[in-house]
């Protein structure tokens, strides 16, 4: 018979090992679901995880788009990550993301067709506070009316969806677009586009952005009292209270950060890699994110490994498509089983496994 | 004997480091209401559990209606005709009354013949109840009825009731009383648990009183004072304490007339507390757990806000400053609970270190924390208090409870405070250390902070206090000096007859 044991410290060793264990465990149930729907399961691991970076045909291709895909999922992350660690549950960064392009973007089009260069900082300052704006509403529920902020954030998602296509079908559509859905294309306005600043990199502003709010989280957290009252928070509220910490700023910290970080993901994906408002904008990187941010532990070095793991499955499993024909869903499914395997075998490292015999009673 | 219904010989258990019942024998006769008295910790609990067959005895037997009787488990008890009340009710919100009694069946009969016998008993037995209505609705003396008629539908020979009016308000206490009476005519006998003597004064038959796990007596309670069982439950056996040096300096905190609304359904309102605390002077607080020890210490720490002009520290009104603030000008508080209020169970001593310590030690500076200094400080506490722990880099969850007691009183006694109030200092702590955090305490007060000690431990109050008063049901008594103090008047205050005699001092 085996039992679980509480260990009396969280074991660093599996904090480290459950990430690795998932992806493999993930790899082998993921093949054995590839085998099942008849295509070979090798191939189809090695199409998402191994070609994208070095198959000779599709490298050149898909290896800058490892940091397109990851910049946003790994900036939203770190906002996710620091709420989920005072034991808030953003989990409408989606909606955020997508508002933040809705405002940015809308900034930037009231300035057409202006070449200032004042105007591409001034649209991230918009989308920030779009992002922010829309993180606010569950915040404001939540401490005014003890509000559930998981459904309520995931709600505003499917709200900001809507603003979203009203934005592309009337308001923000093109006047050159020929009546067709969707903004002016960014790429054709050299003043805001969001370019690659190293050519064939992938690397944007978006990519900096994020690599600087790995830094800036890792440094908050470790060494900021602000980090340090939000992981009081998540450890133990009647602890944080009695230290003083006030929980409703700790829910407006948490949830307008994550709001910050979504937005401006939203405004650089609009003005980079995505060109333009349009209806299908919102691809699902907030929801991801969410995967990111626990796959990387909550840790921000951890988060910037797993945002890179997670853009990989992202471009191999477009690749899979293509080469083998694999259904879209199936990558999703691949995608959320590397969540469950993470929890599943999380319980490692706080619990041990013992084997006992059977008392007699 | 022909009209015991239940007797009790020799019952012995004992936990690792303390014995909970030592050879208790007692009998409860049938159509009897019998008392069960004693303070915390005196072993009531763990004597109705074994009769509950929540926990089985080391030793001793019992005799339900001259039959052996041994339950291993509760529905054994059930089956038997025992059943019990608990002081917390283990209902669901969201449920309604009959579906909530249908849970606790093992072969529940159709709901609605269920409401129905419901309905037929609440009426027999006065005990007002729609089975309709859901739980979540219902008021704390309605969800006892709830948890009574569970009972009462097993027609139960034996039926007891742990501490059921401490959550009552004096009207449903009469109804109880009521229906109790009731039951008893029916021939159901009742062990009712307690410690108002008043209430047992009037309702029960016998009272078998426990101290420190032992029978010390029984008495028929309606022929004795409330005095006498009084004695009886406290004891004779602490210290006479040795009167204190006179001088003490001048008020450091004050309470006028402090109260706030219990913060949940289990908490205990703070009703028109006053008292103040001088420089050098340590205040006992007694009184048995869940009379507001915990609400005035969050009142007084600051976790909960109180009304303009409850609370005065140094002369200046603080009722409206959080905690952070409070600490800043020198109010430094030590809450019961350990793991989770004290400190964060999975953060190490060095982050609980910073928990209270940050601003008053200077570990945290323009907001970046200084862990060199925080580790620095947790070593200096971990040292001086005799904290057995590898490190100050272990999680707090992993010390045992005298060691994080040491590490948490020493966190605020080294910030050195002017005023620090510490709710059960000692609370499972071992002698040696026990004694080590009390003579603390007195240094602190030595050097001139005013100290207010919350505890139920009636010893220590008596051996480091200069005044007392006790908590009851949120009230403070009176304050007295601790040199006119005798057990008869201690053993009143904690049991809320303030009415028995003014205070003739201050």
């Amino acid at each position: 018979m085996m039992r679980l044991e509480k260990r009396p410290q969280p074991s660093g060793y599996w904090t480290a090992l459950t990430p690795i264990l998932a992806v493999v465990l993930t790899m082998l149930v993921g093949g054995v679901m590839f085998w099942a729907l008849g295509k070979p399961p090798v191939e189809a691991i090695r199409t998402i995880f191994w070609d994208p970076l070095f198959h000779p045909q599709f490298a050149a291709y898909s290896r800058p788009q490892l940091l397109v895909k990851a910049g946003p999922l790994i900036l939203i992350a770190i906002g996710l990550s620091i709420g989920f660690r005072a034991g808030i549950w953003n989990i409408g960064a989606e909606g955020q993301y997508i508002m933040g392009a809705v405002t940015g973007a809308a900034v930037g089009l009231a300035f057409y067709p202006s070449e200032s260069v004042l105007l591409f900082p001034l649209m991230v300052i918009a989308g920030a506070l779009g992002g922010w704006a829309w993180a606010m509403i569950p915040a404001v529920l939540k401490t005014r009316f003890g509000t559930n902020e998981i459904l309520v954030s995931l709600m505003l998602v499917y709200v900001a969806e809507n603003i979203l296509a009203s934005a592309s079908a009337n308001w923000l559509r093109s006047p050159e677009g020929m009546g067709f859905p969707g903004s002016r294309n960014f790429k054709q306005w050299p003043a805001v586009f969001n370019d690659e600043l190293i050519a064939n990199t992938g690397m944007h502003w978006g990519v900096v952005t994020a690599f600087i709010a790995v830094i800036a989280a890792y440094v908050m957290m470790a060494r900021h009292i602000a980090g340090f009252n939000v992981r009081l928070t998540g450890e133990a509220p009647r602890a944080a209270r009695f230290s003083g910490v006030s929980p409703a700023r700790i829910v407006f910290l948490c949830l307008g950060l994550s709001g910050v970080l979504a937005g401006m993901a939203g405004l650089f994906e609009v003005t980079g890699p995505a060109g333009q408002i349009s209806i299908d904008f919102g691809s699902g990187y907030g929801f991801t994110a969410i995967i990111v941010a626990f796959l990387g532990r909550l840790n921000p070095f951890g988060i910037l490994a797993a945002g890179l793991l997670m853009a990989l499955t992202y471009i191999g499993g477009e690749l899979a498509q293509l080469m083998l024909g694999l259904p879209g869903a199936s990558i999703q499914l691949f995608q959320g089983m590397l969540l469950f395997f993470l929890l599943a075998t999380d319980v490692f490292t706080n619990y041990r496994v013992r084997l006992v015999r059977r008392e007699v009673a | 004997m022909a009209d015991t219904l239940l007797s009790i010989r020799g019952l012995t258990k004992a936990y690792p480091g303390v014995v909970a019942n030592d050879t208790v024998s007692f009998d409860i006769g049938k159509n009897e209401i019998h008392a069960l008295l004693g303070e915390n910790g005196a072993g009531k609990s763990t004597l109705v559990k074994m009769i509950f067959g929540l926990v089985k005895p080391d030793k001793g037997e019992m005799h339900l209606n001259g039959e052996p009787y041994q339950p291993g488990k509760p529905s054994d008890a059930r089956r038997s005709g025992v059943a019990m009340v608990f002081q917390h009710f283990s209902l669901f919100d969201a449920l309604d009354v009959a579906e909530n009694v249908a849970l606790g069946m093992e072969t529940p009969p159709p709901m609605r013949d269920l409401a129905r016998q419901i309905r037929e008993v609440s009426e027999t037995y006065g005990l007002p109840l729609d089975p309709y209505r859901v739980v979540g609705t219902l008021s704390a003396g309605e969800r006892q009825r709830v948890e009574i008629i569970r009972c009462l539908l097993q027609n139960p020979r034996l039926l007891i009731m742990d501490e059921p009016t401490s959550v009552l308000t004096p009207q449903e206490v009469e109804i109880l009383f009521r229906t109790l009476n009731k039951l008893k005519a029916e021939g159901t006998s009742i062990l009712y648990i307690s410690h108002k003597l008043e209430e047992i004064r009037t309702l029960c038959d016998e009272a078998t009183i426990l101290r420190l796990g032992k029978n010390v007596g029984t008495c028929t309670p309606r022929e004795v004072t409330a005095r006498q069982m009084a004695e009886m439950m406290v004891g004779s056996s602490f210290l006479t304490p040795e009167p204190k040096a006179g001088a003490k300096g001048e008020v450091l905190l004050r309470c006028e007339a402090l109260s706030l609304p219990a913060p949940g359904a289990f908490g205990t309102p703070l009703r028109e507390i006053s008292l103040e605390v001088r420089a050098g002077e340590v205040l006992g607080i007694g009184g048995v757990a869940g009379n507001g020890q915990d609400e005035l210490l969050m009142a007084l720490s600051g976790e909960r806000l109180a009304p303009q002009g409850a609370i005065w520290f140094k002369g200046r009104d603080v009722s409206r400053d959080g905690p952070s603030l409070r600490r800043e000008a020198g109010l430094l508080t030590g809450p019961e609970e350990r793991l989770g209020h004290a400190a964060a169970p999975n953060m190490s001593l060095t982050e609980n270190a910073v928990l209270t310590a940050g601003q008053r030690k200077g570990l945290v500076k323009n907001g970046f924390i200084n862990w060199i200094a925080a580790q620095d400080f947790a070593d200096h506490v971990i040292a001086k208090f005799d904290v057995r722990t590898p490190g100050a880099s272990v999680a707090a969850r992993a010390l045992s409870g005298g060691n994080l007691q040491k590490f948490v009183v020493g966190r605020e006694i080294e910030q050195n405070p002017d005023v620090f109030v510490v709710n059960q200092p000692t609370w499972g702590v071992d002698a040696a250390a026990a004694a080590a955090i009390r003579q603390a305490l007195l240094d602190l007060a030595a050097k001139g902070a005013a100290i207010i000690c919350i505890s139920q431990d009636l010893d220590e109050l008596m051996e480091i206090s200069d005044r007392f008063g006790a908590l009851n049901e949120g009230r403070l008594s009176a304050t007295r000096p601790v040199a006119d103090l005798d057990v008869e008047k201690i053993g009143l205050m904690m049991g809320g007859a303030h009415d028995m005699e003014v205070a003739h001092d201050i």
